[in-house]
């Protein structure tokens, strides 16, 4: 059954009140610093001082015998992962590079890179340890940049990757960890035939996810395994995996429960601790909890990539487009790893290519191991496209807008990754564009407007969700995601609409590891997808078992029971005549009528929507300081079906804060010996809320009809345009081209700088 | 943190006693915006702190012989608050006003602002233009000094050991006379001075600057008085030759150096365009009293 007309919805499209929300606004919420337990100890980790160096020796003697320390773990607790264990499920993260990512294995690989760990009774006394631990290193030139670590000479990371993805296989170890491809029709005799064509290189910098809550968990190993994990995480199942394979135990021996999230963006879908604090608290026996610090996070936590960008484009004079080439150099940090792929796919996946061809390149370098953000690699590829395509307006004299509407992918476009596109609102949020308000208003002296358009395939994949009805009629529903965008919101709404009920009577449960079957982590939008899927499929069944109770109330057949607004009802007067029974009365009967009522589902949802945007944004420049402001933010997105419209707008709205910070400010800062110089939050510039203006948002409603309510992922698409949709904005308002992130003031000073004396000796 | 004490004395002698007692560092506390931070973070190991906040007159503003009296550990929400002082020098009270937030504000004070003795520090350079001193106690009783005598390098303030900032006067501002205070940070709150730059300046009826003080922050080590740049202020309108000379004089009093919040030539060449807009800002407050 589908529920794909809108008008026939009573909950879903509504804003009621998140049921997590007092909590959070209360203060009450627990996050994974909040658990404690009697007898618990304070875990803290030490860490590497150098960007790359051997581990010659650690000598852990002096720390062991400090009074208050009850154990200290170093690599050589952990055990090694065969390569047939090396993944697990459908999880895309390679452990045995997770595993010397928790714990250096001889070598260091990043300044932050664990070494050892220490519990302790309190955490001055586990600090205090840190500092008797004796670690003697052999430092090994180092190499921060993507281009740099490509050279035939650089320094080595690991001496056992040899490039995947190029034919034959290479013999000697390289940087270069993989390499992609996508081709579609013969981008050489494209450019032949193109009359413009733009060829251009844009950088970008690593940015980090920037949630506001540290990495944080509490690990209990009893004498016999079993053991209990709180943190916070985008996935319960992900860290009772992951952490099972890191440290050698069985999944079934530990149970994951999930804090609430206080931010992940993808930087939460791999563990850091959990399998650190699982060896402290088997080796002493005692509760061990960790929480990392605001410096920690930024030296040893996923950054994205920094990357290199280069774009080639042919068009004809009329603005179609002949040929489209992309090189994308993306750094991986200290594994492999990089998403660079997606940034293939997603920077061309939105124009209609006759011949395309994109390369990426999987670059290793000293610096964290890169975790997801938000649409991962998207951005950064998009950056590179969306700004070419507005230099390719201006070269061409088309708006920039007209020239999207000309080479936009529209159903039965093929991609130029593989897929046909089917159901795509696109042109839908180009048409939005054209006619929103925000593109009458004219600017002043040195303001802009830029436009740019993003792309994310969303996910679907394994998730699982139970409905149960309560003995008062009131419903849980267990969902197996942790809540980070109002997920609980959507999944209860989902429920109601389902069942006919209001909204307050379904209280919405993210389960742990044992209460509910496996799902796979909050991330690629996925979760109302798929987790809405499974809820609603769950409901479905609540529904048949709910009509069954009433057949046998009544003594009919279930087939002659019809479910409506909330109540069982005869369906017909041929299947008699009784009073309607609504969840309450069918509830407080259940044990007369065959006992509990509950469903649970198991999927694997297939088929989620990809989603679109466009953006426009002004902007004003202050050409003495280089200041840019952002002076009206419009964003356009085709949602599918807006759940809860405020929880969508929400999403676009913090996909677009991120995107500007990427764009303006936000860059690491690392010294010449491969030391971070700006761990914090101070010097590492997240945009304030003084500095955005209210962001507009547009939800473009082009149903994925897939998904019983229409539903498409829209988390992640809405970082995707900013970076370019502020920079085609710079540009505009100053007639000077930012190709390299952050578009920061002495960046866009200086490019003033050098244009300036061009321009006064041109007049 | 092993041993630290911690005493809140209600006498100005009680607390020269406290700071000057023992062998390890002791550190005055007033709001502790700067003094908990580097606590936590381990880069501050005082063995005794000493809050001065209950000494009678450390909190709070009066009216004195034609100054202004600010004890040292007022918060910026009183500073602020207080009317006559606000409009007397407006660009005082805008420097102090940009330190931290709401939640900032109720704590961080002058004293503190000065003593942390960070080159970036927002009410510095205002103070400074407007020949503020302070009143410094210690063990050999109490001195006077200006407050440009106080910060002497990162970190480092003149005071000796056991001395601590009880007071500040302001004099009150003459006939034509006012002050502004702009500093330049990539976001719009929350951050620290790449340049900042106060500008105190004195007009005669026609608009014509008498006397002037131009004072740099966040391009050395200290504060700057910037010498030349008062000089090419005194004698004239605030029109383009002289707002280049100004804007020249500012850049070249720079010694910045380049580190994660800005390089040497961006920060040169923002302390020339804050001279001149705070200039601007100064003449027109100067110009309507
Ligand atoms: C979130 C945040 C944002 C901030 N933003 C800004 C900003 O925008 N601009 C800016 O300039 N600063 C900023 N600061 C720094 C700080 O708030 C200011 O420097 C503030 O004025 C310090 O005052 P305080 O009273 O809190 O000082 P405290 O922390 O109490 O003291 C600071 C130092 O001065 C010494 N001291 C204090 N009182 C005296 C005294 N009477 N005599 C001698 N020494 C004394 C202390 O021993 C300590 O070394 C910020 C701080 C935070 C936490």
């Amino acid at each position: 059954m589908s529920y794909l007309d809108k008008d026939a919805l009573k909950v879903v499209g509504t804003r009621p009140i998140r049921p997590d929300g007092v909590d959070k606004v209360t203060g009450r919420a627990n996050f994974g610093a909040d658990m404690t337990m009697p007898g618990m100890l304070w875990g803290k980790i030490k860490r590497s001082p150098h960007a790359h160096a051997r581990i010659v020796s650690i000598n852990t003697d002096k720390a062991l015998t400090l009074p208050g320390v009850k154990a200290v773990t170093t690599r050589a607790d952990f055990p090694d992962i065969p390569p047939e264990k090396r993944v697990l499920g459908a999880a895309p993260a390679n452990l045995w590079d997770l595993s010397r990512n928790c714990m250096a294995k001889g070598k260091v690989l990043y300044e932050g890179h664990a070494v050892a760990a220490v519990a302790a009774v309190s955490p001055a006394i586990a600090e205090q340890a840190l500092d008797l631990i004796e670690v003697e290193y052999e430092v090994l030139p180092h190499i921060m940049d993507v281009e740099a670590a490509m050279a035939p000479d650089a320094p080595i990371l690991h001496d056992d990757i040899f490039t995947a993805g190029i034919e034959p296989r290479p013999t000697k170890p390289s940087n270069i960890a993989k390499v992609v491809r996508f081709a579609k029709g013969d981008v050489e005799a494209g450019f032949r035939e193109a009359d413009v064509i733009i060829e251009r290189r844009y950088t970008t910098k690593p940015v980090h996810q920037a949630y506001i809550e540290p990495h944080a968990c509490l690990v209990s190993v009893a004498p016999d395994g079993q053991t209990t994990i709180w943190s916070s995480s985008q996935g319960q199942f992900m860290v009772r995996g992951y952490t099972s394979r890191i440290v050698g135990a069985d999944i079934a021996n530990i149970r994951a429960i999930p804090a609430e999230i206080g931010g992940g963006f993808g930087g939460k879908t791999i563990v850091y601790l959990e399998p650190l604090a699982y060896m402290l608290s088997k080796k002493s026996g005692r509760p061990v909890k960790m929480v990392m610090n605001r410096e920690e996070v930024f030296r040893a936590t996923g950054p994205t990539s920094g990357a290199v960008v280069e774009v080639k484009i042919g068009a004809k004079k009329d603005g179609r487009i002949t040929a489209a080439q992309t090189v994308l150099k993306y750094q991986s940090g200290a594994f492999p790893g990089s998403p660079v792929q997606q940034g293939c796919i997603c920077g061309l996946a939105v124009y209609d290519l006759p011949n395309a061809l994109t390369i990426g390149y999987d670059v290793l370098c000293n610096r964290p191991k890169v975790a997801a953000y938000r649409a991962p690699g998207a951005p950064i590829g998009s950056f590179g496209v969306e700004s070419a395509m507005d230099e390719l307006a201006h070269e061409l004299g088309i708006d920039p807008l007209k020239l999207r509407e000309i080479n936009g992918a529209k159903n039965g476009t093929k991609a130029a990754h593989g897929p046909t596109w089917v159901n795509i609102g696109y042109q839908q949020t180009l048409e939005a564009t054209k006619a929103h308000a925000h593109l009458k208003t004219s600017l002043g002296p040195n303001q802009g407007r830029g436009i740019a358009s993003g792309y994310w395939h969303n996910a679907g994949g394994e998730s699982s969700a139970a409905c149960h009805v309560n003995e008062d009629g009131t419903v849980t529903v267990t969902e197996g995601h942790p809540d980070i965008g109002g997920s609980r919101a959507s999944m209860a709404m989902m429920v109601a609409e389902v069942l006919g009920v209001p909204f307050e009577t379904v209280r919405p449960v993210v389960g742990d590891t044992t209460a509910i079957g496996f799902s796979a982590s909050t991330g690629g939008s996925r979760v109302t997808f798929a987790g809405g899927m499974a809820v609603t499929q769950a409901a479905q069944k609540v529904v048949e078992e709910l009509k069954k109770r009433a057949a046998i109330t009544w003594d009919i057949s279930p087939d002659a029971v019809e479910w409506k607004d909330g109540k069982a009802y005869p369906a017909g007067a041929n299947a008699g005549s009784f009073e309607p029974l609504d969840l309450t009365a069918i509830a407080g009967k259940s044990a007369r009528t065959g006992g509990p009522i509950s469903a649970e589902v198991q999927i694997n949802a297939q088929g989620q929507g990809p989603g679109f945007a466009t953006h426009i944004c002004d902007v004003e420049v202050d050409k003495e300081t280089g200041q840019v402001k952002i002076l009206r933010y419009t964003a356009i997105q085709d949602v599918g079906r807006a759940i809860h419209p405020s929880y969508v707008e929400g999403q676009m709205q913090g996909g677009v804060a991120q995107g500007v910070g990427w764009a303006l400010n936000e860059e690491y800062i690392y010294d010449k010996d491969g030391k971070l110089e700006n761990p914090g939050f101070l010097d590492y510039r997240v945009p304030v809320a003084s500095d955005m203006p209210m962001i507009e948002t547009v939800m473009v409603e082009v149903p994925n009809p897939r998904h019983p309510f229409g539903a498409r992922g829209v988390g992640e698409v809405p970082i995707v345009p900013p970076m370019a949709a502020v920079a085609n904005a710079i540009a505009d308002a100053i007639g000077v081209r930012l190709r390299d992130l952050p578009m920061s003031p002495p960046r866009v000073l200086a490019a003033l700088d050098q244009v300036e004396p061009m321009r006064q000796a041109a007049e | 943190m092993p041993n630290l004490s911690f005493t809140a004395p209600t006498t100005v002698d009680e607390a020269v006693r406290m700071l000057a007692g023992g062998a390890g560092l002791a550190k005055p506390l007033s709001g502790g915006t700067d003094l908990l931070v580097q606590l936590r973070s381990g880069r501050m190991r005082p063995e005794a702190i000493v809050d001065i906040k209950r000494i009678p007159g450390l909190i709070g503003i009066r009216e004195e012989a034609g100054e202004f009296v600010i004890g040292a550990a007022t918060p910026g929400v009183m500073l602020s608050a207080h009317k006559a002082f606000e409009h007397a020098w407006p660009g005082i009270v805008e420097g102090a006003d940009l330190i931290g937030s709401q939640q900032i504000q109720g704590r961080a004070s002058l004293a503190g602002n000065l003593c942390n003795a960070s080159p970036a520090a927002d009410s510095v350079p205002a103070m400074i233009a407007a020949r503020a001193t302070c009143v410094i106690a210690g063990p050999n009783g109490r001195r006077t000094a200006p407050v440009e005598a106080i910060v002497i390098g990162p970190g480092r303030t003149s005071l000796e050991k056991g001395e601590f900032i009880v007071e500040f006067h302001v004099p009150k501002p003459k006939p034509h006379q006012s002050d502004a205070y702009l500093r330049f940070i990539p976001r719009t709150e929350m951050d620290i001075a790449v340049v900042g730059c106060g500008v105190n300046v004195t007009l005669d009826g026609n608009g014509v600057c008498t006397d002037a003080r131009v004072v740099l922050g966040a391009v050395a080590p200290t504060q700057v008085i910037v010498e030349d740049a008062a000089k090419a202020l005194i004698g004239h309108r605030l029109d383009e030759i002289t707002n280049a000379a100004l804007d020249a004089a500012a850049q070249r009093a720079c010694k910045p150096i380049t580190d994660k919040r800005g390089t040497i030539e961006y920060r040169t060449k923002v302390a020339g365009v804050l001279a001149r807009r705070a200039a601007k800002l100064a003449f027109e407050r100067a110009g309507a009293r």
